[in-house]
């Protein structure tokens, strides 16, 4: 395996996050904590008061307010950088660090690089130098998506996020219109759907509701009714919770799948209704915001893997199952709360 | 330094001084001196009553007599809002777009006005409807996140149409937090903000403490409104509450035409403020004729103050949740007022007709864990 890096003996690689708000702060929780590849060292944000880079600091990274600038004037370039700004920060950046031979995982809806998704299209190049992480309802839709398209055909499919207002930052709220056409689009592309709509909600009620995922697939009509189609959509769902399960514990159907018989008004389709609940690891924010651990746990795995190939080592991903479902003794119970919403 | 933050003010905004001439400017008093703007939203929150099922020729129809009776703005989309035609609130039999650009071709006074929720529509969908001649936008979001609507004002000032925004659910959020986001959406380029009654749960003095607390909020640099439902009968009534403590713009639909126990019917709101002297510019044999003639023939099914619709006012549940559930209650035969009710104890918020299916489920699980247990008179079997 050829690996083209400067210094050939390293066995370890290192990242910064650039936006230390609530993705930027899980995620560097996540990479502390599963990751023996990939070392966070750099947080980079604009704002001197940000609670994301005192609490960076406060677990041994280096923090600065003063952009990325101050990124790339450093001696010692990271290996790799997680943008968790906005979609319009990113199409800035991302060119800047491609010149300086970073590789970028984008965890924006910028969508410059190709989008990944870890149980569905984990096969991808690994010499990317830019890959997106499509959103939050991305990375807990598309997998539903690809399971029934990989059995029936899905002329049409839809999904609906509901996140808490608590954990909807202002790069989530401001990029509202982004988050509908990146997840709409990764439905095709990465579920395998002809079409696709996606459609997300703020819900502030108290106390904060769990991210909830509802998804829709319009499927023929003979897989509407009970029989061994509908059985194979069913076992084919199931793997592939398992399978998101391995790093996004918190992941799991609400109820079992429901199927509609076909309808006029569908086209003559059927249709089935997987709910899925995401219950967040609580790594930075408690345990409603499965919106940031879903995406946040895809995007270390996959720098986590990219960055092990480029030096030629093993991947050192920890599954949920390797590492069980405690809490992070760094954080400690509720940290992230009195930040919500940042 | 590098730009990466995320700001709201990042987002293409239009901001703006608004001045009060602007406002009136953009919100024209028709033909004749009047005192208040009436909104007839028939052919959008009635989307629902109709299953989102309207054809070309019952809006060409709703328009025409609207228009003729002197309704200044009448709303035209999906019952949730441009792009909402779906699996989750149900699918249009006409495209909006062309429904849209049919009551364009309809008005020859009337401004033809279109809502969208941002997360489910788009600012692309704003520049299809304004390319098919619509020229008023209206959006709406949960009456706590107004700044999810920056980036759709800023668009819709931008492609030249008049905005209004559109705080839904406003029961759930105190007056001073109403006032708050009212704000938001008048920096953000709002010429008007909505108080939206969407669950028909405001009584009277609800209703008009909000709309006081907006006004002395954003003073004359917008202008307020009111959307009232019938779930609890106070349409009307808070209308006018609304109107005494200052709101300008009022939305109403024929025969009640809208979700859950309907909105104030346009007819009645006519009648009523002409008793009350105030002047909304319509004909109010027209728009009886309207009600009576055109829209009610047409109707499947008569907005009504049913146990359900009742308990979405009562309990405060976003009014289109009301055929999703009655659907759900015959699938899973669970009562229809049983779903509302716990959706209200659930929180949830408009858009979340997927939450419906969710708590049918529960509750007919509950009931099978009643059987099971042999409590038949729990479980509702007589």
């Amino acid at each position: 395996m050829s690996t083209p890096t400067s210094t050939p003996t390293r066995t370890t690689g290192t990242a910064a996050i650039v936006g230390p708000g609530n993705i930027g702060t899980d995620l560097m929780f996540k990479l502390l904590r599963r990751s023996d590849v990939l070392e966070p060292r750099y947080m980079v944000g604009v704002d001197p008061a940000s609670d994301g880079l005192r609490r960076a600091r406060s677990v041994g990274l280096r923090a600065s307010h003063e952009g990325v600038d101050w990124l790339l004037a450093q001696d010692d370039l990271p290996d790799v950088v997680f943008e968790c700004t906005s979609a319009k920060a990113h199409e800035a950046n991302a060119p800047r660090y491609a010149e300086a031979g970073i590789l970028a995982v984008d965890l924006t809806p910028a969508a410059v690089g190709p989008y990944l998704c870890p149980p569905v299209n984990l096969d991808f190049n690994l010499d990317a130098m830019n890959v997106n992480m499509i959103t939050c309802g991305g990375q807990a839709t598309t997998p539903m998506v690809k399971a029934v398209s990989s059995v029936v055909s899905v002329p049409y499919a839809e999904i609906v996020a509901s996140i808490s207002s608590r954990s909807a930052g202002p790069g989530t709220r401001a990029n509202i219109d982004e988050f509908t056409e990146t997840t709409s689009e990764a439905l095709q592309v990465v579920g395998g759907a002809e079409r696709g709509k996606a459609i997300i909600i703020l819900n502030p009620v108290e106390p904060p509701l769990m991210m909830r995922n509802s998804v829709f697939c319009a499927i023929p009509a003979e897989a509407g009714e009970p029989g061994a189609l509908q059985d194979r959509i069913l076992e084919s769902i199931h793997e592939m919770v398992a399978r998101v399960q391995d790093y996004v514990p918190g992941y799991h159907l609400r109820a079992d799948p429901q199927f509609d018989p076909a309808r006029d008004l569908w086209r003559g389709m059927a249709q089935v209704f997987v709910p899925i609940e995401v219950k967040g690891r609580g790594d930075y924010l408690p345990d409603y915001a499965g919106n940031l651990d879903i995406i946040t746990a895809a995007a270390a795995r996959v720098g986590d893997i990219m960055v092990a190939h480029r030096l030629g080592v093993a991947s050192t991903w920890k599954s949920s199952s390797e590492l069980g479902d405690v809490p992070d003794p760094l954080v400690g119970a509720g940290a992230g709360a009195q930040q919500a919403g940042a | 330094m590098g730009d990466m933050t995320i700001r709201p003010e990042d987002a293409p905004v239009v901001t703006s001084e608004v001045t009060e001439s602007e406002v009136l400017a953009h919100t024209p008093s028709g033909g004749g001196q009047r005192d208040l703007r009436i909104t007839d939203s028939t052919l959008r929150d009635g989307s629902h009553a109709m299953q989102h099922q309207f054809t070309e020729e019952q809006v060409r129809g709703v328009v025409h007599a609207l228009d003729r009776a002197g309704v200044e703005v009448i709303e035209v989309s999906h019952g949730d809002g441009l792009g909402g035609s779906s699996f989750n609130y149900g699918f249009s039999a006409v495209d909006e777009m062309k429904l849209i650009a049919a009551a364009v071709d309809e008005a020859t006074r009337a401004k033809i006005a279109v809502l969208m929720l941002p997360g489910l529509g788009t600012v692309h969908h704003l520049k299809q409807a304004h390319a098919a001649g619509a020229s008023v936008a209206r959006i709406a979001t949960h009456c706590t996140e107004a700044d999810v609507s920056v980036q759709h004002f800023g668009a819709a000032r931008a492609l030249g149409m008049e905005t209004v925004g559109f705080l839904m659910l406003s029961h759930k959020a105190t007056p001073e937090k109403l006032a708050q986001q009212a704000r938001t959406m008048v920096d953000a380029g709002a010429q008007c903000v909505y108080v939206v009654d969407s669950a028909g749960a405001l009584v009277l003095s609800d209703a008009q403490q909000r709309i006081a607390a907006v006004i002395d909020e954003i003073g004359a640099e917008a202008q307020v409104g009111f959307h009232g439902h019938q779930n609890l009968s106070l349409g009307i009534a808070n209308s006018v509450l609304a109107h005494q403590a200052g709101a300008l713009q009022i939305d109403g639909a024929l025969c009640a035409l809208g979700a859950g126990a309907g909105n104030s019917p346009t007819e009645v709101l006519a009648a009523t403020f002409e008793r009350l002297g105030v002047r909304t510019g319509i004909d109010l044999g027209e728009v009886l004729s309207a009600a009576e003639d055109v829209v009610r023939p047409f109707i499947p099914r008569l907005p009504w103050m049913d146990r359900a619709s009742i308990t979405q006012g009562y309990a405060g549940v976003y009014s289109s949740f009301l055929l999703h559930a009655e659907r759900a209650a015959e699938r899973y035969d669970v009562p229809a007022h049983a779903i509302l009710q716990k959706v209200g104890e659930h929180g949830y918020v408009g858009g979340q007709e997927d939450m419906i299916i969710d708590i049918a489920l529960q509750l007919a699980e509950e009931r099978a864990q009643l059987v099971e247990l042999g409590d038949l008179a729990g479980a509702g079997v007589r």
